[in-house]
């Protein structure tokens, strides 16, 4: 998160940030308490001290235009984190000397606010105001020396602005009393800590100028400065890229301290801050989110749009005939002559990756099915294909390598439309690629974008499932009888789990023709030894008498609580209701998804109609051959359905077990982190 | 796509003589008028394979395709001949140059291959099963003249022979078994493991394989390597990789990389293995992977995929493997399967070339061939047959499905059946032949007669 970027915004319209900051503020101390344990000697100073800054605060707040001026850069890197601060030893101390200046500021009526933005270990952000005009100019040298972090060039230009420096010098002997004064500080600021602790990242900024302040301050900025900060943002916004991929706090740290100190007005800075609090991550993503929202679906009934679109398909699509008409504007083909057809063009399709390849060829021949399963092999051709990429000349990496996976994408797609939580992974893909830093090399990128697939695959879904399996276990007791329809991967791990724990429950498992995927459910199960029983969804009201809850996978869950699964899940779920049994829906929380859907019908997969038309195993019945020629006959092979929230009971997802009602905080909440992650 | 293509274009084969020579090997017999090994560089060529690599038996015959093919592709393919010794085999023609080989798939071709099965699809069915090996197969032919032919074969009994005998999965995707040459005729001996593992086994008769295999690059060169008295692809290498299907000797190279990278972390480990079952319960496992898993789930055996890819029986598929393919193949390519030829088919359904002369009351009929500069006396009557350029025909002529090929003198009155006449032949007045085959260079002396022999020069 860099707040660098959320600036401008800040600026416009700072005081309802300040108000959000407010409300978080009961959460503020924890944050302290983190900074305050270095020097556990110094605690009962500090409150002193807070009180006094306190009340100070106030009459520090305009800064002396002059000052500012002089000092253009305050923000100084300040280490938000005990351990930090430890383990930087001397430059902890001189972060502590910034605050020194505030006892002092008293003294100096005219103290410049300068903030300091940490991104601690946690990622964190302080900003504190320390004014000692004096101090600053003395011993702005030594401050200057001092930071030795990693932060020597923007300690430098620090320098040349108050206090900071001074503090530093005397920072090291004398740490612990000016210590207190920074707690101080920190009290005031600890609102907009906490709340960025609450953001998940562990972030705490403090912003000790006011609205007024800020104020005074906006008109100095010169056009040098307006270009610093300029500078600066854009380099934060780099470091803060790294950051993503960077796990380790002090990397970060280090990174994003540049870009602040860089900052040339306090103004500025506070206000960016304060946008940054205020709005959190959200104004970015929502800004994202817009570019990705996908164009309105193509309408498979609108005749011109198709011919084009056939036009740029690599698979032959011949449009099914005789299609159902609530269903026309789904894509609906003839799945016979597509693998042929896309199987001889092998060595013709240069520009697609050969292991994407493959996996379109697995999607089209129905080697590979089942959301996860399908993201998986998506993810590792992706994997490959990145692997094998190069740069053509005169190209940069971010726009071609982005242009080249939507080529992908295209392709799988025609192979067998995209479900939705391939589209978020593909659109975290996208954002990993487009957030790329313009200074890493090809290989570098290259590498860094491996293994955010990695990561993505092992954190989303496969540690996921473990999360889900891990409470969804816990709804299992002794002498139950569990229902499940279809086959999801999800909920099988749920089964396994429970029985090598040794609960004592039966399995009822659901089926319906006519991928009949139960059946492999079922092997897998009672290869394990559990005791299963089996039937097909014709009999899912009799069934359902003796069961005492029902595990349910999804495709998708929407934010309206609506589950998107497999064609049946609806008539599961509803009879399940009925019946008053539970309905418990496993779905890991990469598949959410904010739209809201009301129907099955406006967006939905046809699969192959001829499917349906046929009996396994028993050729020799054809009732319906050459039903595509018979006028009056329609089949409807749909693939999924979408189950109202009410006839969910839970959803167990890696965040934990939520009612439908509280998708929509997931998606809010989580759906910003996963772009980030 | 990661594929390289080997064309195995043999040497001069002992079951083709008397119609090839060092001049004239193999890869270079005319078939209408083009040597056979245009027909494999031409499907190639489609499928947009443009780097091929033909290897040669014999530095002659080497010089000689290599020569004939850098005149006719010149631009459009990017070709490398290798010449390895004489006998060494197919598996050693692979062995010879497997230090070019760098793909991660190899297609290897027969270079005697008359066919229009589409490459991609072999390839993609490889690809998609990440097999070990995909072979093509395709419907026996039916040797013997055609059913059209109503002189010729009218008595002979028509039956598809037995090439091979192929082992089936109940899906049709993977190969179970294969018998191939002498094998065939005794008796058939099933592996209890696989038909155990399988469930079903589908035993064929009227498949072929057509030497067209699709082969995974590491694995070949470790067989290749290992079993150094392999000598032929078809007879060992295969039979071997099916044979050996469900207990994979280390075979698989990429299995062991897998657990290598997983010992690196327990807990990465436990991912992968997570990963891999998610994507493994995704579909419905083949008999392959039901095996891999003990009863008990615990321990792995090794297995490979030998995937086949059945031509459709709208496809033309032939191999040049004898001098009775070879009038088969003769009369498909203008008969039945005429757009491989490459020619346009007048309305009489016959190529002529404008520069051929005919006699007066000459009739060529369809489905035949009369290649450039060649001249026909009065009253020749043509069936089925394909006539070579520059070839001087007497009058009184009747060529009934033959072939002639370039530069041939027939006197006056001769007739001919069923026979391949090689180039520079000089027929005398009056000889008959009926299904012979004469050398290059042969004369046949005026008025003879002669059947089911073989004319060549000492």
């Amino acid at each position: 998160m860099d707040p660098s970027r959320r600036a401008p915004r800040s600026a416009i319209d700072p005081v309802p940030k300040f108000r959000q900051v407010g409300f978080f503020t009961p959460g503020a101390p924890p944050e302290r308490s983190q900074s305050g344990p270095p020097d556990p000697t110094h605690s009962t100073p500090v409150s002193d001290v807070s009180q006094s800054a306190n009340s100070l605060s106030p009459v520090m707040i305009p800064p002396p235009r002059h000052l500012s001026d002089n000092l253009v850069i305050h923000a100084r890197p300040t280490l938000a984190s005990p351990l930090r601060a430890d383990s930087l030893a001397g430059g902890g101390v001189s972060s502590f000397g910034d605050f020194f200046p505030a006892p002092m500021s008293p003294a100096t009526p005219a103290s410049s606010s300068y903030s300091s933005r940490m991104a601690a270990g946690e990622g964190s952000f302080f900003e504190r105001h320390g004014g000692g005009g004096d101090k600053g100019n003395n011993a702005g040298k030594v401050a200057s020396s001092f930071p030795r972090g990693g932060f020597d060039l923007t300690a430098m230009k620090k320098v040349s602005g108050i206090g900071g420096g001074g503090g530093g010098g005397s920072g090291v002997g004398v740490p612990a009393s000016e210590l207190t004064t920074v707690s101080v500080v920190n009290d005031s600021l600890a609102i907009h800590e906490k709340e960025k602790a609450n953001r998940g990242g562990g972030s705490a900024v403090e912003v000790k100028d006011q609205s007024t302040g800020s104020k005074q301050q906006k008109p100095k900025t010169t056009k040098a400065e307006r270009r610093a900060l300029q500078e600066s943002q854009r380099a934060a916004k780099a470091a803060a890229k790294a950051e993503g991929n960077k796990a380790s706090g002090a990397a970060t740290s280090v990174n994003a301290k540049p870009a602040k100190a860089a900052k040339p007005t306090p103004k500025v800075d506070n206000a960016a801050v304060a946008a940054s609090e205020k709005k959190g991550g959200d104004c970015p993503p929502e800004k994202d989110r817009k570019k990705d929202v996908p164009q309105p679906r193509m309408q498979y009934d609108d005749k011109s749009r198709v011919e084009k679109a056939k036009r740029r398909a690599v698979v032959k699509q011949t449009e099914a005939r005789n299609r159902v008409e609530l269903f026309r504007h789904l894509p609906q083909y003839e799945h016979g002559s597509q693998l042929p057809d896309l199987e001889s063009k092998f060595f013709h399709l240069d520009p697609v990756h050969p292991a994407v390849y493959k996996v379109g060829l697995q999607y089209l021949s129905g080697d590979i099915c089942g959301a996860n399963a399908r993201c998986i092999a998506m993810f590792q051709a992706f994997q490959e294909a990145i692997k094998d990429y190069r740069v053509p000349p005169e190209k940069t990496l971010v726009r071609d390598l982005t242009a080249k996976i939507g080529s992908y994408v295209s392709f799988l797609n025609e192979c067998r439309p995209i479900s939705i939580s391939m589209g978020n992974a593909i659109r975290f893909l996208k954002s990993r690629i487009a957030k790329l830093p313009l200074t890493l090399s090809e290989s570098e990128a290259k590498v860094s974008l491996q293994s955010d697939i990695e990561r993505f695959i092992s954190e989303k879904i496969v540690l996921a499932n473990k999360v889900i399996v891990k409470h969804a276990v816990t709804k299992i007791r002794d002498g139950d009888v569990l229902l499940t329809y279809g086959s999801s991967s999800a909920v099988e791990m749920i089964l396994l789990h429970a029985h090598e724990l040794g609960k004592q429950f039966r399995v009822v498992v659901v089926d319906s023709r006519p991928k009949l995927r139960g059946q492999l459910l079922l092997r897998r199960l009672l290869e394990k030894g559990l005791s299963c029983e089996y039937t097909h969804i014709n009999a899912v009201s009799y069934i359902m008498h003796e069961v005492t809850r029902v595990f349910l996978g999804a495709s998708s869950v929407l934010s309206n609580g609506t589950v998107f699964s497999r064609v049946g899940t609806a008539c599961v779920a509803m009879v399940a209701h009925a019946f008053r049994v539970p309905v418990i829906v496993c779905c890991e929380a990469y598949k959410f998804h904010e739209r809201v859907q009301l129907d099955s019908i406006c967006s939905n997969e046809l699969g192959d109609p001829d499917i349906i038309s046929n009996v396994r195993g028993r050729e020799d019945v054809k009732y319906l051959d050459g039903w595509a020629n018979v006028e009056n006959l329609q089949l409807l092979n749909l693939i999924y359905d979408a189950t109202p929230s009410d006839y969910v009971s839970m959803i167990v997802t890696d965040y934990g077990m939520v009612p439908p009602t509280s998708v929509p905080v997931i998606v809010r909440e989580y759906g910003r982190e996963q772009v980030w992650i | 796509m990661d594929f390289q293509v080997v064309v195995l274009a043999g040497g001069v084969s002992k079951k083709l003589l008397p119609l090839v020579s060092k001049e004239i090997p193999n890869a270079l017999l005319p078939v209408a008028n083009r040597p056979v090994i245009s027909y494999v560089l031409e499907l190639l060529e489609l499928s947009n394979l443009k780097d091929l690599i033909v290897v040669v038996e014999g530095e002659d015959a080497a010089l000689n395709v290599g020569g004939w093919i850098s005149a006719a592709y010149a631009d459009r393919l990017h070709v490398e001949v290798a010449a390895v010794p004489e006998d060494v085999g197919t598996a050693g023609a692979i062995r010879a140059i497997a230090h070019h080989l760098t793909a991660k798939d190899i297609l290897v071709v027969s270079g005697d291959l008359v066919s229009d099965v589409p490459l991609g699809a072999v390839a993609a069915t490889h690809r998609r099963h990440d097999a070990v090996v995909t072979a093509m197969l395709c419907s026996a032919p039916v040797s013997g003249p055609s059913e059209s032919g109503s002189s010729g074969g009218k008595d002979k009994t028509k039956k598809p022979g037995r090439y091979n005998l192929i082992g089936l999965d109940p899906t049709q995707q993977f190969l179970l078994h294969i018998a191939t040459g002498a094998e065939v005729e005794k008796d058939l001996r099933v592996q209890k493991s696989i038909l155990r593992a399988a469930g079903e086994i589908e035993i064929r008769a009227d498949l072929m394989d057509a030497h067209l295999y699709a082969f995974k690059r590491s694995i070949l060169q470790e067989v290749l390597d290992q079993k150094g008295t392999f000598h032929s692809l078809k007879h060992d290498v295969l039979p071997y990789l099916v044979r050996s299907q469900l207990k994979s000797e280390a075979l698989l190279n990429g299995v062991a990389q897998v657990e290598e990278n997983g010992t690196e972390k327990i807990i990465a480990q436990s991912n992968q293995q997570m990963l891999s079952q998610i994507l493994a319960n995704a579909s419905e496992r083949t008999f392959h992977q039901r095996y891999a898993l003990s009863p008990n789930g615990t321990s792995f055996r090794k297995t490979h995929k030998c995937c086949v890819y059945i031509a459709g029986s709208n496809r033309y598929c032939a191999r040049l493997n004898s001098i009775q393919a070879y009038s088969d193949i003769n009369r498909d390519v203008i008969g039945e399967a005429n757009h491989l030829s490459g020619y346009s088919f007048s309305a009489q359904n016959n190529i002529i070339h404008p520069s051929a002369e005919l006699g007066a009351k000459t009739t060529v009929g369809p489905h035949c061939m009369l290649g450039e500069g060649s001249q026909m006396g009065d009253k020749c009557s043509v069936k089925r047959s394909v006539i070579g350029r520059h070839c001087r025909i007497g009058a009184n002529v009747k060529v009934v499905n033959s072939i002639v090929m370039n530069h041939v003198t027939i006197g006056d009155g001769c007739s001919i059946q069923g026979s391949v006449i090689c180039s520079n032949v000089q027929l005398q007045e009056r000889a008959v032949l009926k299904d012979c085959q004469v050398g290059a260079g042969f004369v046949v002396a005026a008025g003879s007669e002669c059947k089911g022999e073989v004319l060549a020069k000492k």
